[in-house]
This record gives C-alpha cells, sequence and structure tokens, in this order.
C-alpha cells in the first residue's frame, strides 16, 4: 500500500494520535474512562494499522518479535511483582498501602503500576495474535493451500 | 434497538462472512453509542475499542485463512429445535421472578453499591469508580484477567504453529 497517497498522509496523522490517546487512556484512567485493557487495544491497533500500511517486515523492525512475547509475560510479571512489593514492605499481596507514606498517593501509585502491567499485556497479546494470523496466511499460501481457491473448487464440487 | 434488531439478524442469515464481520463492527459501534448515552463511559470505550475496533481486524486476520463463504448445512434437527425451544420458554419464565428492571430498591443494590458509591474516593483518592474497583478493591481479579489474555495468547500460538500442510489433509480425511 505504498503507493496510496492518501492512505499514506492519513496513517501518518492518525498512527501518532492513535498513540497518543492510548497513553492517555492508560495514564488518566483514574480520573476519566479507560485503563490499561482499553489503552492496551489501542495502542495495538496504532500498530496494526502501521502495519496496515507499511507491510509486517518494517512493523516487526519497530517492535521485534521477541520482545512483544517478552511484553506479553512482562505485563502480567510487573502485575504480580507490583503485589509482592507489597508483601515485601509488610502487607498483603497487591496491598498498595506500604508502597508510599499517604495512604491515597499509595493506592493512586500501585494502580496506576498494575493497570500498566494490564495494558503491557494487552497490547503485546493483540499484537501477537494478529502477528500470528498474518504469518499464518503467509505460511498457507507458501504451502499452495489459497483458502479462496479450495472454496470455488468445493464449490464446483457441489 | 431497531437498527441492532435488523443487523443481528442480517448477520444470522448472511452466508458471506466478510459482510457478517462488517456488520458486527457496526453492531458493536451502536451499542458502544448506546452505553456512552447511558453514561458508561468505561463500557462505551472498551466496546469500541474492542467490538468495533480489534474484534474486527482479529474476524478479518481469522477470514483470511478460512473461505469466505459459509458452507450451507443440509436439513436441521428437529429434537434440537424442540430443545431449544422449551429451555428459552423456561428462562423467559424464570424471569417473570425477577425484580423490576432498574428500581433502586432492588437487592442488587442494596449491599455493596453503596459502600463504594460512598466510600470509594476515601479509601482510594481515585475519581473514577470502575478503575478503583478493578485495580485496588479487586486487584486479584485483575490479575487473573490479565493472566487469561496471555493464556489466550499462547494458545493462538499453540494453534497456529502446526504446519499448515498436515492439519489440511486432516481435514480432508474427516470430510470424505
Amino acid at each position: 500500500m505504498r503507493n496510496n497517497a492518501i492512505l499514506l498522509v492519513v496513517a501518518r496523522f492518525a498512527i501518532p494520535l492513535v498513540m497518543l490517546f492510548g497513553l492517555y487512556i492508560q495514564f488518566h484512567g483514574e480520573y476519566s474512562p479507560g485503563g490499561g485493557f482499553q489503552a492496551g487495544v489501542l495502542f495495538a491497533s496504532a500498530w496494526i494499522l502501521f502495519v496496515f500500511i507499511y507491510g509486517l517486515d518494517t512493523g516487526l523492525r519497530v517492535i521485534p518479535q521477541r520482545v512483544i512475547y517478552a511484553l506479553a509475560a512482562l505485563g502480567v510479571l510487573l502485575y504480580a511483582l507490583i503485589g509482592l512489593l507489597g508483601v515485601f514492605l509488610g502487607g498483603r499481596f497487591l496491598d498498595f498501602y506500604p508502597l508510599l507514606d499517604a495512604p491515597k498517593a499509595a493506592q493512586q501509585t500501585g494502580v496506576i503500576l498494575v493497570e500498566l502491567g494490564v495494558g503491557i499485556t494487552v497490547a503485546a497479546v493483540v499484537m501477537l495474535i494478529f502477528l500470528l494470523f498474518v504469518q499464518r496466511r503467509a505460511a498457507t499460501l507458501a504451502a499452495g493451500l489459497d483458502p479462496d481457491a479450495a472454496d470455488a473448487v468445493q464449490d464446483d464440487r457441489e | 434497538m431497531l437498527f441492532l434488531i435488523v443487523i443481528a439478524a442480517t448477520v444470522v442469515v448472511t452466508r458471506d462472512l466478510l459482510k457478517a464481520t462488517m456488520l458486527f463492527a457496526i453492531y458493536s459501534l451502536v451499542i458502544a453509542g448506546f452505553f456512552a448515552n447511558l453514561d458508561a463511559g468505561d463500557v462505551a470505550l472498551t466496546e469500541a475499542a474492542v467490538g468495533a475496533g480489534i474484534g474486527t481486524v482479529l474476524l478479518l486476520a481469522v477470514l483470511s485463512l478460512v473461505p469466505r463463504y459459509e458452507h450451507r448445512h443440509a436439513g436441521h434437527s428437529l429434537p434440537a429445535l424442540v430443545i431449544v425451544t422449551i429451555t428459552g420458554a423456561a428462562l423467559v419464565y424464570a424471569s417473570f421472578d425477577l425484580p423490576a428492571f432498574g428500581q433502586p430498591g432492588n437487592p442488587v443494590h442494596q449491599h455493596l453499591a453503596p459502600y463504594f458509591i460512598e466510600q470509594t474516593y476515601a479509601d482510594t483518592g481515585i475519581p473514577n469508580l470502575v478503575a478503583a474497583i478493578l485495580a485496588s478493591y479487586r486487584s486479584i481479579d485483575t490479575m487473573g484477567e490479565a493472566v487469561v489474555i496471555l493464556t489466550a495468547g499462547i494458545v493462538v500460538y499453540a494453534l497456529l504453529a502446526a504446519p499448515p500442510r498436515q492439519r489440511r489433509r486432516h481435514g480432508k480425511q474427516d470430510r470424505s
């Protein structure tokens, strides 16, 4: 799609905005609607749009596949580690009060960090699922098994 | 509302999976509008982002692997139809025992909801009630959800990692 000027211009304009909006939703989730899950989905959708425009190779150069694998696990780990941090500082699992002296600030910090974990995991997993389907499509076509062609054959049979 | 019913009926009837996917996206968008109308910003945002956005993209990704048109199945199972009708009628009958929809005196609004509405800001200092409940009061729950999402990614990886040629052959053997 590199030759389509309208798509290129619109995407160049839209992708940073979508990513910015994702970050806003991520870190403003305690004040306005949103949170880690929605932010992760938005961020992943920006990357998917990037892949649509510039191709998968360029997209994987921006975020390598190994990094996506690592990020998916890292988000859950971040979440659990914040929970364990509360234990080490003298509270219970996922107790945010020990993190800081002021209770409200401690709660907000804990929630922001935990939501960040959710956001990272969701973004990485959505990107991963999309990536796997694209690669699967390429592998299927490479094996000479075009699903639409198979469909035509079956319609003949009917 | 009528619009939603028309879209849903069309999705059921159509054999063109691409058309069904796009109709689902429109359906999600309309529903998101309803949620926004009801001041449920979190739900509206989720529905718009997940239902209309990513869900559609992932369904299209699935469609790139399967034929575009649904195969017509011959005949219908009459006992199944009878069972489904009876179960549906029983469920509708049971719904008459539920308290009237949306009344403030209903049992569901009596126990935890007032506490959360009154105490959340005092407890946590977080203005968004939904975020506070999800991440602070019920954070172990949310961690479980994050693990579920990770598991979903791993499962998709496991399913798609098998080489395509062999899987196709198995499918053909089943069909013949």
